[in-house]
């Protein structure tokens, strides 16, 4: 039977998080149209979306430049999933050679999703830098030497767990939850 | 969900519309791939593909071969007049030779009908038709389908004529059955000795007057006259074949509107296609071979998912 979840980050400190995300941004790229915000399909794009929104709300920024990207193709698990892959479509709308890249991804857990992200960015030309920003971090059981330069929060939870974020246009609130295992 | 509901792409019929809906949503983020600075993705850098050409082909050959390098994957070509098909090997011997060398796909063109499904009862590898015979051409009739929905945005509903060699076309028979699949209606049209008297029985419409065609079509996919298949001679001379059954500007500037025009190559100028309509704006014979790669990165990479599942 599947565990009851629990509440790891309520709607109200889910909103504080993003808050201070979007500021932590502001402090590091005083110029923010050097920023181009990637959300890594399809959660992290949830995530780059609700950014965008905040860093409009917190600076007096006009534009902001964001994309979309997806890892279907790039992905080193291809043939070991038992689910199948969606592929969704990558969209960004700048050229990447020599741009200062955020990724965004919603969960960090192996760091094998951001190592695909970053072998797909560099498919479209040669970044200046690419930084990492995480709304959870589990922090155990990475793959790769990867770490996230802004964190939302950070769990440190059994293998077997599993951590969900929600957004409030998909389920109505605004949340992260953890599951036990459910075997 | 987004998964084929077949381990080889053997022929159109057995797929259902929700199997060509994901090739195509596939195809659309591959065409996206092939407009970017590096063209190429690492999707099946662990699989090799051998192309098996048992007869002769230039385009999708071409097109399969480009498709699997753009993917990473690691390709051999084989052609049978230049292999022991001559010295007398059977065509599972060919296949079971090849797979020894430790093959995952096969992508297989043979002049007998069936070929493709003979060889996946016998062995372990995913086969993908690239033509067999007079049968099936799948991957042809999804980058026509592909092409015909890039230009009107969906296929139902929409009227689509089949110029020319209806009998002995392997294009013509995918094509009913991927274009029906997606609620389109099809004509086929050409000489009464070229189209098989039974095909109304596959819900197409027939016609033997060219205008008539063209006047109901949104858009025409003009066969070539296949000659080499022909055994007697169904039509008198290929002169009078394009006086009735070419179309050429006059055609369609005869006409009210005049249906897009396509074509899967190669073709024979001035005899099923006059120069200055292959040429115009009104044909969409190049995209075309441009789709073709794209749809053949989805096949590939869709059923490369099935290469581990079935170990």
């Amino acid at each position: 039977m599947k565990s009851q979840g629990k509440d790891i980050l309520s709607s109200e400190r889910f909103r504080l998080t993003l808050r201070r995300l979007a500021h932590q941004i502001i402090e590091n790229y005083p110029d923010l149209s050097d920023v181009h915000i990637v959300g890594i399909q399809e959660s992290g794009v949830h995530f780059s979306q609700r950014m965008v929104e905040e860093l409009r709300q917190v600076s007096s920024a006009q534009t902001v430049h964001h994309g979309k990207l997806d890892i279907s193709f790039f992905r080193d698990d291809y043939h070991l999933r038992t689910d199948p892959i969606e592929v969704k479509p990558t969209e960004l709308p700048f050229d990447v050679e020599g741009k200062r890249i955020l990724l965004l991804d919603d969960v960090l857990y192996t760091g094998r999703t951001v190592h695909a992200a970053m072998t797909a960015l560099l498919h479209f030309g040669r970044p200046r830098s690419i930084e990492l920003m995480v709304l959870v971090d589990r922090r155990f059981n990475r793959h790769f030497p990867i770490r996230p330069d802004y964190t939302g929060i950070t769990v440190d939870a059994l293998d077997n767990a599993y951590v969900r974020v929600e957004w409030a246009e998909e389920s109505g609130v605004d949340r992260i939850r953890m599951f036990a295992s459910d075997s | 969900m987004a998964r084929l509901s077949t381990d080889h792409l053997l022929g159109i019929q057995p797929l259902t519309a929700d199997d060509i809906e994901l090739i195509f949503r596939t195809a659309d983020e591959f065409k996206a791939v092939l407009q970017r600075p590096i063209k190429k993705v690492p999707s099946l850098r662990d699989i090799t593909v051998a192309n098996l050409f048992f007869e002769n082909s230039t385009r999708t050959r071409l097109s399969f071969e480009l498709a699997e390098k753009r993917l990473s994957a690691d390709v051999i070509n084989f052609s049978a007049s230049t292999s022991s098909v001559k010295k007398g090997e059977s065509l599972l011997d060919t296949v079971k030779n090849i797979l020894s060398m430790k093959v995952d796909m096969i992508v297989l063109r043979h002049p007998e009908p069936g070929a493709p499904h003979f060889l996946s009862r016998y062995i372990d590898a995913r086969i993908i038709n690239a033509g067999d015979g007079t049968h099936e051409h799948p991957t042809q009739a999804l980058l026509d389908a592909y092409t015909l929905r890039e230009v009107f945005g969906t296929l139902q509903g929409r009227k689509i004529a089949i110029v020319g060699d209806i009998r002995h076309s392997r294009v013509a028979l995918s094509n009913i059955y991927c274009l029906q699949k997606l609620g389109a209606e099809i004509m086929v049209v050409g000489p009464p000795t070229l189209i098989p008297p039974t095909i109304e029985a596959l819900g197409v419409r027939v016609s033997y007057r060219l205008r008539e065609a063209l006047e109901w079509a949104d858009a025409a996919n003009v066969l070539r006259i296949q000659l080499e298949r022909q055994r007697v001679r169904y039509i008198p001379s290929l002169r009078e074949y394009a006086r009735y059954f070419g179309i050429s500007r006059a055609t369609l500037d005869a006409l009210q509107s005049p249906p897009i025009i396509m074509h899967p190559g190669p073709i024979n100028r001035g005899i099923e296609l006059d120069s200055d309509v292959a040429d115009s704006s009104a044909s969409v014979i190049l995209q075309q071979v441009e789709n073709g790669v794209a749809i053949r990165m989805a096949v590939l990479f869709l059923l490369a998912q099935k290469i581990r599942q079935s170990v």
